[in-house]
């Protein structure tokens, strides 16, 4: 078997048996990345030096017992936005191109500890707003399958590193699909896990109460196995909660489980490909034991207002510090203080950044506070109820991820709010605070993956597994990339 | 001409004397070269979270049972957000919508009798940095080392009426404050801040008049000047033809006047909504039963136990106890001398006059208890004069603690023996020859006078009554 074709799990139990070394991993990667680079454009930053010595160090650690988990020595990168002591952590912003923290996020020292190596950051909207990665200040990321194609956003620098095989999982953020609508585009397995489950120390705030960080992969073992690693109650992070971790899935019986379907997010606007898709996915789990239930979920209408009210309120206080005087971009020239703060505001951040931040200021100026942002977060209470309800009759429910494949470059840069609608599906799912999972599910007339979104209970992450491992047992869209179709 | 009345708010901002920030574990200690006190969180760095520092939250329970407040048991912190380069986020960590403790009042006396001052609200919130220009180099610095020291503000009624009830609330608040231990209230150093909020009515009048917000009151003192200098301020104002215009003033002490900051018509927008890095918290009866439990005791607890268990007088206890360094130094005295009169007159006397020579606040005091206790100890043992006991306490008072090395290297302490004396007596009694055939001729007065030259050979370092027996006896009396 060829190295590329190996899941992270796999390659971690190869570098194990001592089969393959951390080092000749990470330059094979390194060279992966040299050629991939060209075309996709995925990573802001490549640090070789520092991932060889870090490989040779991983094998070390390897040899004398420290990293004994199944991800030690495995290649894999970090979203722009997620800290990393000592490497630039821009945002994908010209504000923070020349940022680099002095501190590791929770998940990086996590992964360190686990034997983690790092082969360098990947691209992403800036400030992790929108849903593209068209608006990175260091240019966009092209789709591996085609490459006039968006990979997604805002993670879909880490969603075509993974697609790409460049490296073998991958961290990205997700405030409203930003992990599974490009997990979706790019034709691999991600997870948004619960809001709390993963601490968001060292993650730069888009909204806070929506963001949560989760793992692209290659499989829902690896999604599995990275999410273990990362999770867990955080003393520096007080959004983050203690529960179980999820255990790994074995087996494909889903005798019992009902899988709800609810029928408003297959309604107008899907394209037909992507139902047709996703119902025969549901049909999958159906035929492995699983229990199809029709279910309503009504209030999805407003999910889209409701979450940029919401997502650009918080975006405008947590972007204020952003201002030209701690770090990160100061224009040479100012008269005083009030121009510092304008000249570098307006000269550091992209036009989405600015449209999100005066959306979300004007929301929750006085005055219009009630009308928009109190509103919001009813509709917010709202949501939640709608999929209480949803999970009465269901375990989890089946949805499409985005209603298209991924579509061409540009298409919507002029029309953000087209882009906005496309989110429709996944956006639901963060102002519940509940676990959104997308798993590739075949393929659209022009050969563009398709993902099916799993979504949970809260901390029902367990299942989620479950039902997406059962569903790859059966199914190799997972296993295929880019120059690799036949599994 | 009508007669006004002046309506009178405090917001008071107190820095909690806890031993870490509100949001990260960085030391609140003052002082401290710029920048030494921070990290990632107070500093507001990309990606940091705040959590909340559990002592602030009983320090506001506290703060709010001993002001008879009502105590929020579900808790939020919410954003203010504005641009300024001392507030590293550009939002401060607040609570608008609920505050941890309301509906609370203070009792106070004035010459106008007793009263009780309504507060209306107090909330736990994060004190920013300090900006520091630098006319050399002709740049403003920031020094973060403030940013995050846990604040209470503490918001009363407008039921205040004159500068005198201000002063009232103010010292209680305080003397509270400092015996809860939650704050150390220092002015000086911004532990303590106080924005003044004033109107003017005619008297009789139900309705409030405008009022304006008054900064930067750094003394009790300066507060009383600034209330005053307001009042006429809006009066004049208003008998002028005027009107008063709502708007944040700061009050120059040096100029005796107050000059506009900003105004109600530019007013910022804070865009406050709740803080989503930190979930909401649940205060329980519990909690709150732990906080009451330890409540130390209070100055109107130790009033009573001074006349009790010291036999002081009412009002020698309550001078004691108006400030709690002052009382936690006469109890630390009077522990190791076991004479609370005489400790506590050596403070109220002596203290007292020194503290207002040399402006010395009660919270700057460097006396030494053990010091005052030994002084007292010698004074009482006929070791040391009262007057010699001055100078030493003087030297104490400056922040000495050797008092028996000072006692031997001044040569203050009491000759024991008579011998001593007598061979200085006579040759008092040979130099003064003429006055002693006056006394002895039956003038009384001139007793006194040869005690006086008795003492001056003997440089003060005799206990004079030893000194009156001992001359009588070599008068041949």
């Amino acid at each position: 078997m060829e190295l590329f074709d190996l899941t992270a799990l796999e390659l971690g139990a190869k570098i194990k048996k001592r089969e393959i070394g951390v080092v000749e991993v990470t330059r094979a990667c390194l060279d992966r990345i040299g050629e991939q680079e060209k075309t996709v454009h995925a990573f802001i930053t490549v640090t070789p030096e520092l991932a060889l010595a870090r490989a040779e160090a991983v094998q070390r650690g390897i040899d004398d017992g420290t990293y004994a988990g199944p991800l030690a020595g495995v290649p894999m990168a970090i979203k722009d936005l997620i800290s990393t002591k000592g490497v630039a952590t821009t945002c994908a912003s010209k504000m923070l191109e020349h940022y680099v923290p002095v501190f590791d996020a929770t998940v990086t020292k996590k992964l360190v500890a686990a034997g983690a190596v790092c082969l360098g950051k990947t691209n992403m909207d800036e400030f992790a707003m929108g849903s593209t990665t068209e608006s990175s200040y260091f240019g966009v990321t092209r789709n591996p399958w085609n490459t006039a194609r968006v990979p997604g956003g805002s993670s879909g620098g880490s969603a075509a590193a993974v697609a790409a095989r460049e490296v073998f999982y991958a961290l990205g953020s997700d405030t409203g699909g930003s992990i599974r609508q490009p997990a979706s585009f790019c034709g691999v397995t991600g997870i948004k896990p619960t809001y709390g489950a993963v601490s968001r120390y060292g993650l730069l705030a888009y909204a806070s109460s929506l963001d949560q960080i989760g793992p692209l992969t290659i499989d829902a073992l690896d999604a599995a196995a990275v999410t273990r690693t990362i999770m867990g109650r955080d003393e520096m992070d007080a959004t983050s909660v203690d529960v179980p971790l999820p255990g790994m899935p074995a087996g494909d019986d889903l005798t019992g489980l009902r899988v709800g379907v609810p029928e408003d997010y297959f309604g107008e606007g899907l394209a037909v490909d992507v139902r047709a898709r996703v119902m025969e996915a549901a049909k999958q789990l159906e035929t492995l034991g699983a229990t199809l239930v029709p279910v309503r979920m009504p209030i999805l209408d407003y999910a889209i207002p409701a979450y940029y009210i919401l997502a650009c309120a918080e975006a405008s206080s947590n972007l204020s510090r952003y201002d030209g005087v701690k770090y990160g971009y100061r224009p040479e020239h100012f008269e005083d203080l009030h121009d510092l703060y304008l000249t570098a505001r307006s000269e550091g951040f992209g036009a989405e950044v600015k449209r999100r931040i005066m959306l979300g200021a004007f929301a929750l100026s006085s005055g219009y506070y009630d009308a928009y942002y109190n509103k919001a977060l009813r509709v917010k209470a709202l949501m939640k109820q709608g999929f209480d309800r949803c999970f009465e009759q269901a375990d989890l429910l089946i949805t499409p991820a985005a209603p298209t494949t991924a579509y061409a470059l540009g298409a919507h840069t002029d029309d953000p709010i087209q882009m906005y609608l496309g989110d429709i599906y996944t956006v639901s799912v963060n102002m519940a605070g509940l676990p959104g999972m997308v798993v590739p599910c075949g393929f659209d007339g022009e050969g563009l993956p398709v993902g099916a979104q799993l979504i949970g209970p809260a901390f029902g992450e367990g299942n989620l597994f479950r039902a997406a491992h059962a569903y790859q047992l059966h199914t190799a869209f997972h296993r295929q990339y880019p120059g690799k179709k036949e599994g | 001409m009508a007669t006004y009345e002046m309506v009178i708010g405090l917001e008071v901002h107190v820095e909690l004397a806890t031993r870490t920030k509100i949001f990260c574990g960085c030391t609140t200690r003052f002082g401290g070269a710029p920048n030494t006190h921070t990290c990632p969180v107070c500093t507001g760095m990309p990606g940091t979270l705040p959590v909340v520092n559990r002592k602030v939250v009983e320090f506001a329970i506290a703060a709010g049972l001993a002001t008879n407040c009502e105590i929020t048991r579900r808790n939020k912190f919410d954003r203010k957000n504005y641009f300024y380069p001392d507030l590293p986020k550009a939002y401060q960590v607040s609570q608008l919508y609920l505050p941890i403790c309301r509906n609370g009042h203070v009792d106070i006396s004035t010459s106008a009798g007793d009263k009780s001052i309504g507060i209306h609200e107090i909330h736990m919130e994060e004190d920013a940095g300090k900006l520091m220009h630098d006319p050399w180099i002709d740049q403003t610095m920031v020094d973060y080392n403030r940013c995050g020291v846990p604040l209470l503000e503490i918001v009363s009624e407008p039921d205040m009426r004159s500068a005198e009830e201000v002063i009232a609330y103010l010292t209680k608040l305080r003397q509270t404050l400092q015996y809860l231990g939650v704050s150390d209230c220092k002015m000086q150093e911004g532990s303590l801040r106080a924005d003044v909020n004033l109107s003017v009515r005619p008297v009789g009048q139900t309705a409030f008049g405008t009022r304006t917000e008054m900064k930067n009151l750094n003394s009790f003192k300066a507060i009383g000047r600034a209330i005053e200098g307001e009042f006429r301020r809006q009066v004049e104002l208003i008998e002028d033809g005027g009107r008063v215009l709502q708007q944040t003033r700061r009050w120059d002490d040096n100029k005796g006047a107050s000059f506009a900051m900003r105004s109600k018509e530019n007013a910022q927008d804070y865009r406050y909504f709740p803080e989503p890095d930190l979930p909401p918290m649940e205060i329980s009866e519990d909690w709150i039963a732990q906080v009451r439990a330890r409540e130390p005791e209070l100055a109107e607890a130790k009033i009573g136990r001074y006349q009790r268990e010291f036999a002081l007088t009412a009002y020698d206890a309550r001078i004691l106890t108006d400030e709690k360094p002052i009382a936690d130094l006469f109890e630390a005295a009077t522990a190791l001398c076991a004479k609370p009169k005489e400790a506590g007159s050596w403070i109220m006397g002596e203290m007292m006059a020194l503290m207002k020579e040399k402006q010395v606040l009660a919270e700057s005091l460097m006396l030494d208890p053990a010091a005052l206790a030994q002084i007292v100890t010698l004074v009482d043992g006929g070791k040391l004069s009262r007057q010699s006991a001055r100078e030493v306490f003087a030297y104490a008072f400056d922040g000495g603690t050797d008092v028996a090395g000072y006692v031997k290297a001044h040569g203050l302490e009491i000759v024991a023996d008579d011998s001593a004396y007598e061979a200085i007596l006579a040759e008092v009694l040979a130099r003064c020859e003429k006055d002693v055939a006056a006394y002895k001729a039956g003038n009384p007065k001139v007793f006194g006078f040869l005690v006086g030259q008795a003492m001056k050979a003997l440089k003060g370092k005799a206990d004079p009554k030893k000194v009156g027996e001992l001359l009588r006896k070599a008068l041949g009396e």
